[in-house]
């Protein structure tokens, strides 16, 4: 099922009554979700991102906009009508049913043609239930489970009815770190074997960039980018997109152009072959961006490196690096630092992981080399 | 030192237990045994003999067994529908968002308002005075019906104000925990259901009902207690004299065996008190037993 997002827009009455203005939790989110995909709602907290998803489920009337399933207008369809399978971040398993009877809860409330014996209901139970690999569970109480059994029940029950739609919010974030990589995959699998179109929210872009087909990145009820993950890594639209990518983060200096030269700092990095810009200048530099070479451009000092086995990443300074990125940070192979020397520490970029911004805007400037 | 940190919990507790020993336990246990003694006189301190004579009379005599029946139909009438009419109030209120802090107050007025102020109250509405006939039998007169003393007049209009007084008194305490239990639900198990596709009324049964049984229960159990030992309504409605309005209870039947016109009983007072102790005791256990059995669903 395709979702279209139209112009959406929800607007929320200011607590502060004083203030007078509406809190804009999602600002005209215009956006086409293809059929079948796992897609990531990704951004940090406040983001707006849980509120879309609440849209799209109908718990959430949007104030302006329109929401499509395929063709369908579901903008004034109630929560209760637009089946969509929703997973809540805390799970919302009802603590006095049963595992198998939280299941069954959604197949209950089919009507008419659709309603099922309990023979049949039975049996699409026990089949969710495989899916997510609890079936020697189904007479437990959800206080009896952990929270990755939980989680997975959550899942069965948004399942078994069979959606148009899977809407996970935060499915991880209750979860251990080793639990997360392996529920990640799981849900993963559970959406490739199914082909319902996902939508997961999540605020930890390691989680969105590692399973989603494609990501919708926010930042203020804005839709920042939205792309592959290796799309939108690669080719940052704006500097908050940069730097929300990628572990470790990308390394931000104060920079500037002219007369056809790169800048970081007074160190002239990089040749413009084509820059219709001049003056200051934020640069980005991916962690995998540098070339340890004594005599590269970028002078560095302090220099240390931490050996992470296969790679070692060489921790050292900069005076025009921005205040809330402390050390800059480059990951290389090991056989690069061999003969490294940390006294005088300097590096090459590669082009293909600098990024120019806007000092003011943070828009991107693209230049050619 | 082992041993003196035992002695110190003891020594701490040894207030409470005197306190509880001198004021419940001790006389609980003269009560049971006065409850044997035959005519008991407490200014002499002497009595006839034991036996379970006591038992036997009260157990015979017309005015204990009016009594039981009217403490029983208070209980059957009142509590079930009490707890049932707060519950729908409380539902209510928790729907609403304007005025809901306005009804809540009136709702729970009559819980911090005066007895006396009540009953007063109760007059104007049903009492039949030489200047009028009470504001309800106004209204009965309005729509065409024939005037009924409520306070002197047939058994059933009595009740009829006995159980509206009763559970009138006891809504506003049970509307508040009820309110408070409805709005602990956390609000993720409505979202839950609503987008399954869950009709109102299930959600109700399914979800909201279970999730405030352990409220309801209480509120049961501690009106089936309260109900059984009413006796203060009774009077503020019909006045002192219940045996002759036929509107005694168990715990004004007691009263009135020690301290009324016809006082001066002890033993007999006794020997009800431990009939009522025993009633209200089969009552609640058998309310626990119930509660137990539809919890074991819950896995707590």
């Amino acid at each position: 099922m395709k979702i279209i997002l139209k112009n959406l827009t929800k607007r929320f009455p200011n607590r502060n009554k004083k203030a007078g203005t509406d809190v804009i939790a999602v600002n005209n989110l215009d956006f086409d979700i293809p059929d079948g995909k796992l897609v990531g709602l990704l951004g940090p907290s406040g983001c707006g991102k849980s509120t879309t998803l609440n849209l799209i489920s109908g718990l959430e009337k949007p104030t302006e906009g329109r929401i499509f399933f395929g063709d369908d207008d579901v903008t004034e369809l109630p929560a209760m009508n637009r089946g969509v399978g929703l997973v809540f971040q805390s799970y919302a398993l009802y603590p006095h049913l049963t595992v198998f009877k939280n299941i069954r809860f959604p197949l209950e409330n089919l009507k008419g043609d659709a309603k099922l014996s309990k023979e049949e209901m039975a049996e699409r139970v026990s089949k969710a239930a495989a899916m997510v690999q609890i079936g020697d569970l189904m007479d437990r109480h959800p206080s009896e489970l952990s929270g990755g059994q939980q989680q997975r029940v959550a899942i069965a029950r948004a399942l078994v009815k069979m959606p148009r739609v899977l809407l996970l919010d935060e499915p991880l974030s209750n979860l251990d770190a080793r639990l997360r990589l392996q529920t990640r995959e799981e849900i993963r699998r559970i959406q490739k074997e199914t082909g319902i179109t996902t939508i997961f929210v999540t605020h930890d872009q390691d989680e969105a960039m590692s399973i989603c087909d494609l990501i919708l990145l926010m930042k203020d009820g804005i839709l920042m980018q939205s792309g592959s993950p290796q799309d939108v890594y690669d080719d940052p639209e704006n500097l908050f997109v940069a730097r929300f990518l990628g572990t470790p983060p990308i390394n931000v200096f104060e920079g500037s152009i002219s007369d056809g030269g790169l800048f970081i700092g007074k160190d002239r990095v990089m040749e413009l072959k084509s820059c219709q810009a001049e003056g200051p200048v934020v640069v980005a530099v991916r962690p995998e961006g540098f070339i340890p070479d004594e005599n590269g451009p970028l002078k560095c000092i302090d220099a240390r490196t931490e050996v992470m086995g296969r790679d070692v990443s060489i921790v050292s300074k900069h005076d025009s690096l921005f205040d809330d990125c402390p050390v800059m940070r480059s990951i290389v192979s090991a056989d690069a630092v061999k003969n490294f020397d940390t006294t005088r520490t300097a590096f090459f970029l590669k082009p293909g992981k600098v990024f120019v911004f806007d000092s003011k805007t943070g828009a991107r400037i693209r230049f050619e080399v | 030192m082992k041993r003196m940190e035992k002695y110190k919990g003891w020594l701490y507790l040894l207030p409470a237990i005197l306190f509880l020993g001198a004021f419940m336990i001790y006389p609980l246990f003269d009560v049971f045994v006065y409850s044997f003694e035959e005519g008991y006189n407490f200014a002499s301190g002497t009595y006839f003999g034991t036996g379970t004579y006591n038992y036997s009379y009260v157990l015979r005599d017309p005015y204990f067994i009016s009594a039981l029946k009217n403490t029983f139909l208070i209980v059957m009438i009142t509590v079930p529908l009490s707890t049932g009419i707060a519950l729908v109030i409380s539902l209510c209120l928790s729907s609403i968002e304007k005025l809901r802090d306005l009804f809540q107050t009136f709702f729970f007025l009559p819980y911090v308002t005066n007895t006396l102020a009540v009953g007063l109250i109760f007059m104007i509405l049903f009492k039949k005075t030489p200047y009028s006939d009470g504001l309800v039998n106004n209204l009965i007169h309005l729509f065409g019906g024939s005037t009924i003393d409520f306070i002197e007049g047939p058994y059933s209009a009595k009740l009829f104000v006995m159980c509206f007084y009763t559970i009138w008194v006891v809504l506003p305490f049970k509307i508040l925990i009820l309110t408070s239990a409805l709005a602990s639900v956390p609000r993720v198990y409505y979202n839950a259901a609503m987008v399954d596709g869950t009709p109102s009324y299930r959600i109700f049964f399914r979800i909201t009902l279970p999730m405030i049984s352990p409220m309801i229960f209480y509120l049961v159990i501690t009106g089936f207690i309260g109900a059984f030992k009413a006796y203060s309504d009774e009077v503020a409605i019909f006045g002192t004299d219940l045996n002759s309005a036929g509107m005694n209870t168990i715990v004004g039947y007691i009263y009135d065996m020690l301290y009324g016109n016809s006082g001066g009983y002890p033993s007999f007072a006794s020997a009800t008190a431990i009939i009522l102790f025993v009633i209200i005791l089969t009552i609640t256990v058998i309310n626990l037993g119930v509660k137990d059995r539809s919890s074991i669903n819950k896995g707590r």
